[in-house]
């Protein structure tokens, strides 16, 4: 009883102040939410789903100040792609320096206009899939998320879309504390690619749920700020119909702490879901990725392809699950974690877990740490390439894998590019 | 062109000696060949000079051009010149062949003060050399010899240094894995490379290789020194009667 006293306490002191947004159609989902939270609490480091990463900077009632990185005169991610770009400044969206939001065969709406109009496919989107989320583990997070947030954006794509959508999150303010919730809904043969970068805020709490009716296609690749103190909590709830798409890539480097949760159902039959990440993480940079993809079509496939490259103290979490439901047949599932550890300081904790109860199914899972193949990086310096050079060279190959999980060629040379060019300024 | 005085080494982690003072002396423009039963000591001599980890040198010198190898970085002694054809030569998935030899030539350039190859000029001048060794563009598009045949590997060693144009090269059992037609393949890569400035040091267990490959040199190493220095005629006395007449000379 202990534990849940302190999980109540700890969300008594997390919402003092705060007040729940009463007007328009969200208004129920909101009051749902905070229901699905009290019952819930708020977690701690005691919970078997935070064993590796202590939330408690995540739930503390105040935000940890956060100094704003500058890149110098380094381009931002993704700076090359033609896009519609909308930016959010600590969290709240910034008209002035965004594009006009027009896209043909896509409708964006706020989520803060939500009071005004009644949009009724977000109505059925909004906290439903994060609701879903919540079995077998409690995500308190996303559901604080979905009963305050009142930043975001609702985008429905009705036909394949020219242009990525672009969501450029800057950091401005050293003490931001900061809420988005973004519902996508993708219809039946639409299609759609979500760009994501910048740190956000100096603590970001960040819900995405992803709606892909019957044989829709959804593309996001997301870069997260590379500001050192920052901290960042994510989730993305995905419902994948027949024969839909889904793809997610996300590049971390740098952030004192990130937690990247995903929860993905494949709910037809013949969907595909990959989702993928490459970190590299330096000193006192904590990062976990917490997927968890359900089958419960036929003949799906699910990928789970994550590296990251470890030093000076850094920890990598992997907490990945593949759940195989009765009569999801002919399921392909892949989950591989990998880390790539430049020292003795420096930690990966993985827990990957299958749970199957279907009889005919492929699913094959690995995870490994390792250091750098001293063979491979002699044989690059017997050819005259210097230690450094050959060093980032097989760092870069490590994290090939997921990086070719971008599908977009244009949009993973910029990440290729972008990740050399901070392994070659680092070595030197 | 290398000078080895009086090499000593042993392993680093254990007290195992391998090299007790071996002297060689190649000038430029010849070829020499090594022979010798195994665990002489020829692959240690010739990762000792190329400056793989692991080994300690005790005593003595080796010298390329007048430069002492021994106090450089692998990377350094390659941009001197020196240039090792390894006996099983490493897998690096996710390197692509054409990028790892893009970056070799293009930082040896860099080093000797040489401005980098454009991607264009690059791409010309290893896409000419790639079809004289039967190397076809998918190889060169593959991550560095992952996937590749035994003939293959070897093959992508003699085209880094053809593009590399070392002026010291050690052969490292370079015919080991090889069938006829691809020892052929492999030897004419070398001769073509064959040039009054440009030293060979081949190692190999066999004649069969020296047989295109044509030697002005043999040495026979064996206790991790050389016990004797001949002509080619000398790699026709190893393969008619073996190591044992030569050994039990010198004891």
């Amino acid at each position: 009883m202990a534990v849940l006293a302190a999980k109540a306490n700890a969300l008594t002191a997390r919402l003092e102040g705060m007040s729940l947004p009463k007007d328009g159609w969200s208004a129920p989902a909101r009051k749902e939410a905070l229901a699905r939270l009290t019952e819930m609490g708020l977690p701690s480091k005691r919970d078997e789903y935070w064993r590796y990463t202590d939330p408690s900077t995540l739930t503390a009632s105040q935000a940890a100040k956060a100094a704003v990185f500058h890149a110098g005169d380094e381009p931002p991610v993704f700076d090359g792609v033609d896009r519609v770009k909308l930016v959010f400044v600590d969290g709240v969206f910034d008209p002035s320096q965004s594009d006009d939001p027009v896209l043909a065969g896509v409708e964006i709406t706020h989520l803060s206009d939500a009071g005004r109009a009644d949009i009724h496919w977000a109505r059925d989107l909004y906290g439903v899939l994060e609701a879903r989320g919540q079995n077998p583990v409690p995500r308190a997070l996303a559901a604080l998320n979905t009963a305050f947030s009142t930043q975001g954006l609702l985008i429905r794509a009705t036909a394949k879309a020219a242009r990525p959508i672009s969501l450029i999150y800057i950091h401005d303010s050293e003490g931001s504390d900061a809420m988005l919730h973004h519902c996508i809904k993708v219809e039946s043969g639409a299609e759609l690619t979500v760009l994501e970068n910048g740190p956000a805020a100096a603590r970001i709490n960040q819900v995405m749920e992803v709606d892909l009716a019957d044989g829709a296609r959804f593309h996001h690749i997301r870069a997260q700020g590379r500001d050192h103190e920052r901290r960042a909590v994510t989730h993305i709830f995905a419902r994948v119909g027949a024969g839909a798409l889904f793809k997610s890539f996300t590049l971390t480097a740098n952030g004192q702490m990130t937690r990247n949760e995903a929860v993905i159902e494949l709910i037809g039959d013949d969907g595909q879901a990959h989702i993928a990440g490459a970190a590299l993480g330096d000193g006192v940079f904590h990062h976990d990725d917490t997927i968890f993809i359900t089958h419960a079509g036929e003949r799906c496939e699910s990928r789970q392809v994550f590296k990251k490259v470890l030093k000076n103290g850094a920890v990598g979490v992997f907490q990945g699950k593949i759940l195989v439901k009765q009569g999801a047949q002919k399921t392909d599932g892949y989950q591989i974690s990998q880390s790539l550890l430049l020292d003795d300081d420096s930690q990966f904790l993985a827990k990957p877990e299958l749970e199957i109860y279907a009889d005919d199914v492929k699913c094959s899972h690995g995870s490994t740490s390792g250091a750098i193949d001293d063979t491979a990086l002699f044989y690059l310096q017997s050819r005259g390439v210097p230690k450094s050079t050959a060093q980032s060279l097989l760092v870069l190959a490590f994290l090939a894998e997921a990086i070719t999980e971008i599908e977009d060629e244009a949009i993973g040379d910029d990440i290729r590019s972008r990740l050399d060019g901070w392994l070659n300024r680092h070595e030197r | 062109m290398l000078e080895i005085k009086n090499l000593h080494v042993k392993l680093e982690e254990e007290d195992k000696v391998i090299l007790r003072g071996v002297d060689l002396s190649i000038k430029a423009g010849e070829v020499h060949a090594i022979m010798g039963p195994n665990g002489s000591g020829k692959s240690t001599l010739s990762y000792v000079l190329a400056g793989r980890d692991g080994y300690e040198v005790t005593e003595g010198s080796a010298n390329l051009q007048g430069q002492s190898l021994l106090d450089m970085e692998p990377e350094e002694r390659a941009a001197a010149g020196l240039f090792l054809a390894f006996q099983y030569p490493v897998e690096i998935p996710g390197v692509g062949n054409m990028t790892f030899l893009r970056t070799a030539v293009n930082a040896q350039r860099k080093s000797r003060g040489e401005e980098e190859l454009s991607a264009g000029d690059f791409l010309k001048i290893v896409r000419a050399k790639a079809k004289d060794l039967k190397i076809d563009a998918d190889m060169l598009k593959r991550p560095v010899n992952v996937g590749f045949s035994g003939g293959e590997k070897k093959r992508n060693e003699i085209l880094q240094m053809a593009m590399l144009e070392p002026k010291m090269c050690i052969l490292d059992e370079t015919d080991s894995g090889l069938d006829v037609d691809a020892m052929k393949l492999v030897s004419e890569g070398v001769n073509a490379l064959r040039d009054a400035g440009r030293s060979f040091l081949v190692i190999t267990h066999y004649q069969r290789l020296l047989d295109h490959i044509k030697p002005d040199v043999v040495h026979i190493m064996a206790a991790g020194r050389i016990i004797k220095t001949g002509g080619p005629e000398l790699a026709l006395e190893v393969e008619n009667n073996g190591y044992a007449d030569l050994l039990a000379e010198v004891k």
